[in-house]
């Protein structure tokens, strides 16, 4: 059939079944946007790209189908570039459409133009010059195929003016043909079967679960493992939802705002058995001292993962699904006829850390305290929210004290850590998941970084809650710099005297309903309303401005060393623990 | 300089023969902080191939790191780790030495034992191809340094495995 590029590009995503895309038309996406007019895919016209692009993500991350977005060439595909980035560090599906300058126009720095390929190579799975119309159904097919399939990530595609005015006769080929990727899905069986023998002789074990898990759709295999093998869990902020927090084998998060408990057992285990996980710094703190003890079976997808920051004594590549189902019954027969491992030295001592160490913060004060927030928030939504978060003390809160049931009910961004992610983030999840509550637990520097989403949330019909934990501060900065840096708190403070903005002001500007609360009474009242009404709402909490998240384990310093407790005051800091003082 | 040898490994890389492979390899290389030694391209028996040979200075597990990094390249199709004793390589030098009417002749005869060519002449000055392992290439420049280099240009290792 013959038929434009832009058309063939609209049909090919029609194709792929694409029922929804976020963006912003401009100059050499004008064939494209005329082309989508007439189509049935929803086009969901953002307020900046960064948005379009996490409103992608979110849609992705919420529903494990491939997010889309669009941007001209120019100022609007380096607008999408945190977005992409973001999602690429995730390993989120997600398919981004740019506009070219017309081919004969490309090298010569015509108008908006922008080597978009260049830019953003460091930070796809892959990506797309397309010179000929010809090329546009096959790169389309193969762009999604990428972008799903394997180790997750973001595939661009960048479309000249010209190529999506030209002609083709459309057809679509039967399957993708990529002589360079394969992904390797079923599990090795003899490195099964070490992993299987490990797992039975192991006297301190411990599940520890991550994204991967829930990219793989493996949370089922997971309670398997650790519900027939006694084995407690631990998760990544990532992995949050792989294995229920609220399941007795749960040890909660691992790493710098983890649980004690779950510091304390990776210090301790003599097994670990990595499942969609990277062992990044954020959890394995110093790595020279992390888990000393320890045999690591490392399961996944990616064999650039295994090994590249901790050693895996049984690596085995694959999808976690596949590999834990054929686990489980290697597992099962081996077991018949061994006398179990006796762990209930293990098990005691792992119940008594979790006794003594659940999270925890200074319940006595008269102030509005950010945790108290969320506690409420978790007892009002009885758990069952979709939480996305912003980037901050808001986010390690967040994690903290919202603990959720099922994989795709927190949405995070672990990996670029974000700020202005969350929102648009939720946006995208709302009209992913339609029927369900979505609330953003925000900060309020993170909030103002795509606040403007706020027109898309109210024009779009998205009912998304905004929980602002409003303290003033770009808090976790200012807790670093209370930490290591003397408390010099340099450009790190919002507003003080002044509130700046007046958010539920900002809301009701844009039509959505705006809440404040400044006492501890108010809390329920606000996220009750909040609920019932049918709009996006904004609650302004305003919070005690100085309080900081613990325990925290300081960067570069073990994981044992953990700090800011009742039980170990922040006094016993040492500035020169930050071996490594980013943020 | 032993040790340094026996540090380097030639990966051989199948590559599509598409726009921006090279410049996706080159990326990854500087974005992963991996040191190139010398990395040649060109084309193989097969039109839509294109074969890399790159020439890393790293060991154990950040070889490991390069060779499974480069995989995850979707236009990669195969790399191959070669062992310089079941491959052949090649380099080709083309230097520029200073001659005199007293040290032409010297210098045509080190040419002559390192079987190269001498491919112009002009009064003050000779180039020579010289063609062979990295290490004869480097004996060369050796010798002809007392006269005077004044431009040198290699290409980079090429290799194949051997016949079975
Ligand atoms: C885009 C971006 N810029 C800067 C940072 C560095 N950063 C990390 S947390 C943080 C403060 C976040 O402030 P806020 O949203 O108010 O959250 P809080 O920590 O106060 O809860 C900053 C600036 C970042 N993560 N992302
Ligand atoms: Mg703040």
């Amino acid at each position: 059939m013959k038929m434009t590029g832009a058309q063939a590009l609209v049909k090919s995503l029609e194709a792929e079944g694409v029922e929804i895309l976020f963006g912003i038309p401009g100059g050499v996406l004008l064939p494209v946007f005329d082309a989508l007019y007439r189509s049935p895919i929803r086009k969901v016209l953002t307020r900046h790209e960064q948005g379009a692009a996490h409103m992608a993500d979110g849609y992705a991350r919420a529903t494990g189908r491939v997010g889309v977005c669009m941007a001209t060439s120019g100022p609007g595909a380096t607008n999408l570039v945190t977005g992409i980035a973001n999602a690429y560090m995730d390993s989120i599906p997600l398919v981004a459409i740019t506009g070219q300058v017309a081919t004969n126009l490309i090298g010569t720095d015509a108008f908006q133009e922008a080597d978009t390929t260049g830019i953003t190579m460091p930070i796809v799975k892959h990506n797309y010059l397309v010179k000929d119309p010809r090329d546009i159904p096959d790169v389309v097919q193969e762009a999604f195929y990428l972008a799903r399939t394997g180790r997750p990530g973001p595939v661009l595609i960048d479309l000249p003016v010209d190529v999506s005015r030209g002609e083709l006769n459309y057809r679509r080929s039967e399957r993708v043909d990529l002589p360079g990727y394969k992904p390797t899905y079923k599990g090795h069986r003899r490195q099964i079967k070490l992993a299987a023998q490990a797992i039975l002789s192991a006297r301190k074990p411990i599940l520890f679960v991550g994204g991967g898990v829930i990219t793989s759709n493996a949370t089922e295999e997971v309670r398997a493992l650790a519900e027939e093998e006694h084995i407690y869990v631990t998760h990544t902020l990532m992995g949050k939802g792989a294995f229920p927090e609220t399941h007795p084998l749960s040890i909660g998060m691992l790493g710098m705002h983890g649980t004690r408990t779950a510091n304390y057992v990776m210090c301790e285990t003599d097994l670990i058995i990595g499942v969609g996980v990277r062992f990044d710094d954020r959890v394995t703190g110093k790595l020279s001292e992390f888990a000393p003890n320890a045999r690591v079976i490392h399961i996944d997808i990616d064999p650039a993962e295994i090994g590249k920051n901790v050693e895996a004594h049984i690596p085995i590549v694959g999808d976690a699904k596949t590999v834990l189902k054929e686990l489980l019954a290697v597992l099962r027969e081996l077991k018949k006829g061994h006398d179990p491992v006796d762990r209930r030295e293990w098990n005691a001592q792992i119940e008594e850390w979790k006794a003594r160490y659940p999270y925890n913060y200074d319940r006595s004060g008269p102030g509005l305290k950010p945790q108290f927030v969320v506690e409420k928030l978790y007892e009002l939504t009885k758990g069952e929210a979709i939480i996305c978060t912003e980037v901050g003390q808001n986010q390690m809160w967040a994690a903290q004290f919202y603990k959720v049931e099922r994989p795709r009910q927190f949405i995070t961004s672990g990996g670029l850590g974000t700020m202005g992610f969350g929102f648009p983030a939720a946006i995208g999840a709302q009209l992913g998941r339609p029927g369900e509550l979505v609330i953003d637990i925000a900060g309020d520097g993170s909030f103002l970084m795509n606040s403007q989403e706020l027109a898309t949330a109210v024009l779009e019909g998205t009912p998304v809650k905004v929980a602002i934990l409003n303290n003033g501060y770009l808090g976790m900065v200012r807790q670093w710099q209370q930490l290591f840096y003397n408390r010099t708190y340099s450009c790190s403070c919002l507003h003080r005297e002044r509130r700046c903005p007046d958010f539920a002001a900002l809301a009701r500007a844009y039509g959505a309903m705006g809440i404040t609360v400044t006492d501890p009474e108010q809390v329920e009242g606000a996220i009750l309303d909040a609920l019932n009404a049918e709009c996006p709402v904004v609650i302004d909490f305003q919070v005690e401005p100085e309080e900081n998240v613990y325990p925290m384990v300081a960067p570069g310093a073990p994981l044992y060393d953990m700090i800011g407790d009742l039980l170990y005051p922040v006094e016993k800091v040492h500035p020169e623990k930050a071996e490594e003082p980013f943020l | 300089m032993k040790k340094g040898v026996e540090m380097k490994h030639t990966l051989s890389v199948l590559v599509e023969n598409k726009p921006g492979v090279l410049a996706r390899v080159a990326e990854l290389f500087a974005r992963r902080g991996f040191n190139i030694d010398s990395l040649a391209v060109g084309t193989t028996e097969r039109p839509d191939i294109s074969r890399m040979t790159i020439v890393v200075d790293v060991e154990g597990k950040s070889l490991e790191q390069v060779r499974k990094q480069l995989h995850k390249l979707i236009n990669v199709i195969e790399i191959v780790d070669l062992d310089p004793e079941e491959s052949v390589s090649r380099e080709l030098v083309l230097v520029k030495i200073k001659v005199t009417p007293e040290t032409r002749s010297e210098v045509i005869e080190i040419v002559d034992i390192f079987r190269g060519n001498i491919v112009d002449v002009s009064r003050e000055s000779v180039i020579v191809e010289v063609t062979g392992s990295s290490r004869k290439l480097e004996a060369f420049e050796d010798l002809v340094r007392v006269y005077g280099i004044k431009e040198l240009v290699r290409t980079g290792k090429v290799a194949l495995p051997r016949g079975k």
